[in-house]
């Protein structure tokens, strides 16, 4: 049995300045970029899929699988990608890694493509994050200087460019596919599928895009072998990762455990729901994953335990609302965001989420009726399953599973003619007295 | 991807004011830029963070120099700038002030810190102050809510806000005070931010802690407890950042 917290990609995020090469070397770092260049690319995608690692970007997809997709007889360049577009909204783990451990992820980076035998690799970063881009920017040229990438790497011959690219501001970009029209230098549009990026991807080549959080994982489990990192975790969900406490939670942060841990547990660790209030709703992994409530504290948070209560583990981002907040003013939020990120290419998602929009004012306002509620969720139906990519989908969750949840809620604001929550209550800076 | 609906569609996009400062230089940097891809159109989203570090926002003359150095038409060059909320076609001020209004920031106080600050600096969303300061603008989750209410200035953090800290930092804006991110450097301009955007370090990556107190929480707690990775941890007994 591991202990409760097991910290391995964010174990050095309290060495003095363990974003820099030397101090990442004094941690062990780089010791598995040595290993694994003694072993055989195909030993190393291997060794992954043993470890059960599965993606960390939201939909669990086993990463040595995805690399061994990759067609070796392909004459083509082939392509690693790094997804650090970070914006699913409560999503925030790949972030605070690259600024306190950015050669963590650059090491993993190498590691994989070197598995995959790629000759270029992409760290796409959502471009409103300047220290982190800074950060990394000199990680890689670090490691250039060290002759960690660059030609012939470490002796072994083999050859790779590292190169750090600042997106614009999109949350369609996280996509896979839309990422890479946009690191094409396109309107970051999501393409139709197959060809699966794997056949081709960016500049259709064969390309594996990997989540920052997935590609950091690897350096570990090479050092330490598949099984140590299957030694975490639950039976179809291995490994440590990282949970994300946020918003009404007495010490927010970074919890990094094994897969399986609940919900009750890491409250437990963060100091409880703050102080005088209680637990109300929560979201499992980003805002694109169905809302829970306290009915399911007890939910072991890996890929299997969250789906069986009808939601999805997501990026882990665990978004903690308590009594004082209004549901109907949340979720209304979270559809401003879909309405305004939806990138205009399929019907379903850019009307539809439009008129959700309008129909959640309106109801806000108290100017709904319960027949609204029922077009809401025939919307959503329209919705769900036949926009061109899940970021539709994703705007229907927290609508249908808030109406499952607090119908009442809604009608509430029906009888009271408008929202019966007080704004001021829910901030951090309420004083009791505010809060009445 | 403000084009969809309102938003862009009801703003006149400034022409040309006749003043752009593109010149060979930059000129020799966007082919700086785009040598480092091996398809050069990758470059274009870098290229024209590196417009609007030399121009203050993305400019006519700034389109037709990435269409030239790309080998693209003007128009297929604004098809992409319009995508992208970072990308702004009218001056933004010296200090782009965010202030994260998506849901977790919102109801933590995020919605009372924009509203307070548009007040006090009498303009709306997406405006300048006319002293040609500030602009202001809401934002969506920019990946730090556990330091919820979250701003940005110039896309550093600013962490855990109060509308009294809010007033604050952008009235030490104004006044030309030295203004540090908790999380990150001293507080430059957005023009020099957005060259770094484009690929052009600023050699101010040393600056800052490796993480606020959020960022630590875990591990912290695990240290406490003594609680480690199976097979231990290399870091445990060794100094730590304060
Ligand atoms: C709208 C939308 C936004 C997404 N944003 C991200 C993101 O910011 N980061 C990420 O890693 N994956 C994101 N994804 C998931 C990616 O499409 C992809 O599944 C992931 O990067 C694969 O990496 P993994 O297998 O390592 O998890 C997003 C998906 C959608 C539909
Ligand atoms: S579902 Fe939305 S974001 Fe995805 S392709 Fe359609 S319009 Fe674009
Ligand atoms: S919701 Fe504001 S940073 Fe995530």
């Amino acid at each position: 049995m591991a202990d409760t917290l097991t910290p391995v990609l964010s174990d050095n995020w309290d060495q003095i300045r363990s974003w820099q090469l030397s101090s990442y070397q004094r941690s062990g770092g780089y010791d598995a970029l040595r290993k694994a260049l003694a072993m055989q690319p195909a030993d190393v995608v291997a060794t992954v899929k043993d470890s059960g690692l599965r993606g960390r970007g939201g939909a669990g997809f086993p990463t040595g699988m995805k690399w061994q997709f990759i067609p070796q007889d392909n004459p083509n360049p082939k392509y690693l990608v790094v997804n650090a577009d970070e914006s699913e909204p409560g999503t925030c783990k790949d972030i605070p890694l690259m600024m306190a451990s950015p050669h963590t992820l650059v090491e993993g980076v190498i590691i994989a493509s070197y598995a995959i035998r790629a000759s270029a690799a992409f760290i796409y970063v959502r471009g409103e994050v300047l220290h982190v881009i800074r950060r990394l920017q000199q990680a890689v040229q670090e490691a250039k200087d060290a002759g960690l990438i660059g030609t012939n790497i470490l002796g072994s011959g083999y050859d790779l460019d590292v190169v750090v690219h600042a997106g614009a501001g999109a949350y369609i970009c996280g996509e896979e596919t839309a990422l890479l029209d946009s690191l094409e230098g396109r309107r970051g549009q999501p393409r139709l599928r197959p060809p699966f990026p794997a056949v081709a991807g960016l500049y259709g080549c064969p390309t594996v895009i990997n989540n920052v959080e997935s590609i950091a994982s690897v350096p570990a489990i090479i050092k330490n072998g598949a099984d140590w990192f299957s030694s975490m975790g639950t039976e179809k969900s291995k490994g440590m990762t990282l949970y994300s406490l946020s918003g009404h939670v007495t010490r927010p942060g970074q919890y990094e455990a094994p897969l399986g841990i609940t919900l009750r547990e890491l409250l437990d660790l963060a100091g409880g729901v703050r102080e005088g209030h209680e637990l109300k709703f929560w979201t499992p992994g980003g805002s694109s994953t169905p809302l829970l409530t306290a009915e399911h504290l007890d939910v072991p948070l890996d890929y299997e335990g969250v789906g069986s209560v009808g939601s999805m583990l997501g990026t882990k981002a665990l978004q903690i609302f308590d009594e004082s907040v209004c549901v109907v003013r949340a979720v209304l939020r979270w559809t401003e965001f879909y309405k305004h990120e939806s990138c205009g290419k399929c019907t379903p998602c850019r009307e539809g989420t439009w008129w959700l929009v309008q129909i959640l004012e309106r109801l806000e306002k108290g100017q709904g009726s319960d027949e609204d509620l029922d077009v809401l969720l025939d919307l959503s139906e329209n919705i769900l399953g036949r926009s061109f990519c899940a970021l539709g989908d994703g705007a229907t969750a927290p609508i249908t599973s808030s109406i499952a949840h607090f119908k009442d809620e809604y009608l509430a604001h029906f009888e009271n003619g408008g929202c019966p929550f007080d704004p001021m209550a829910s901030t951090v800076f309420a004083t009791a007295g505010a809060s009445a | 991807m403000a084009e969809n609906h309102t938003t862009a569609t009801d703003k006149t996009v400034p022409y040309s004011t006749g003043d752009s400062k593109i010149t060979d230089a930059t000129i020799a940097e966007m082919r700086e830029i785009a040598a480092r891809y091996p398809v050069a159109r990758s470059a274009l989203l870098p290229m024209l963070h590196l417009v609007q570090s030399v121009e203050g926002r993305v400019t006519p003359e700034g389109i037709e120099a990435c269409a030239d150095v790309l080998d693209l038409t003007g128009a297929e060059v604004s098809a992409v700038a319009t995508f992208y909320t970072m990308y702004k076609r009218r001056p933004v001020g010296d200090y782009h002030v965010g202030v994260c209004t998506n849901t977790l920031c919102a109801v933590m106080g995020g919605d009372l810190i924009f509203d307070r600050l548009k007040q006090h600096l009498d303009v709306g969303n997406d405006e300048t102050t006319e002293d040609g300061k500030i602009t202001l603008e809401h934002l969506e989750c920019n990946a730090a809510c556990d330091y919820a209410p979250v701003m940005m200035v110039n896309w550093e953090f600013f962490d855990d806000m109060t509308p009294e800290s809010a007033t604050q930092l952008v009235d030490d804006l104004r006044d030309g005070t030295e203004v540090k991110s908790p999380r990150g450097a001293t507080i430059c301009t957005w023009r020099e931010a957005e060259r770094v955007l484009a690929g052009y370090p600023d050699g101010r990556a040393d600056e800052g802690p490796t993480g606020g107190k959020a960022t630590l929480a875990g591990l912290r707690l695990a240290r406490e407890r003594g609680w480690t990775a199976p097979g231990g941890s290399s870091n445990a007994e060794t100094p730590k950042e304060d």
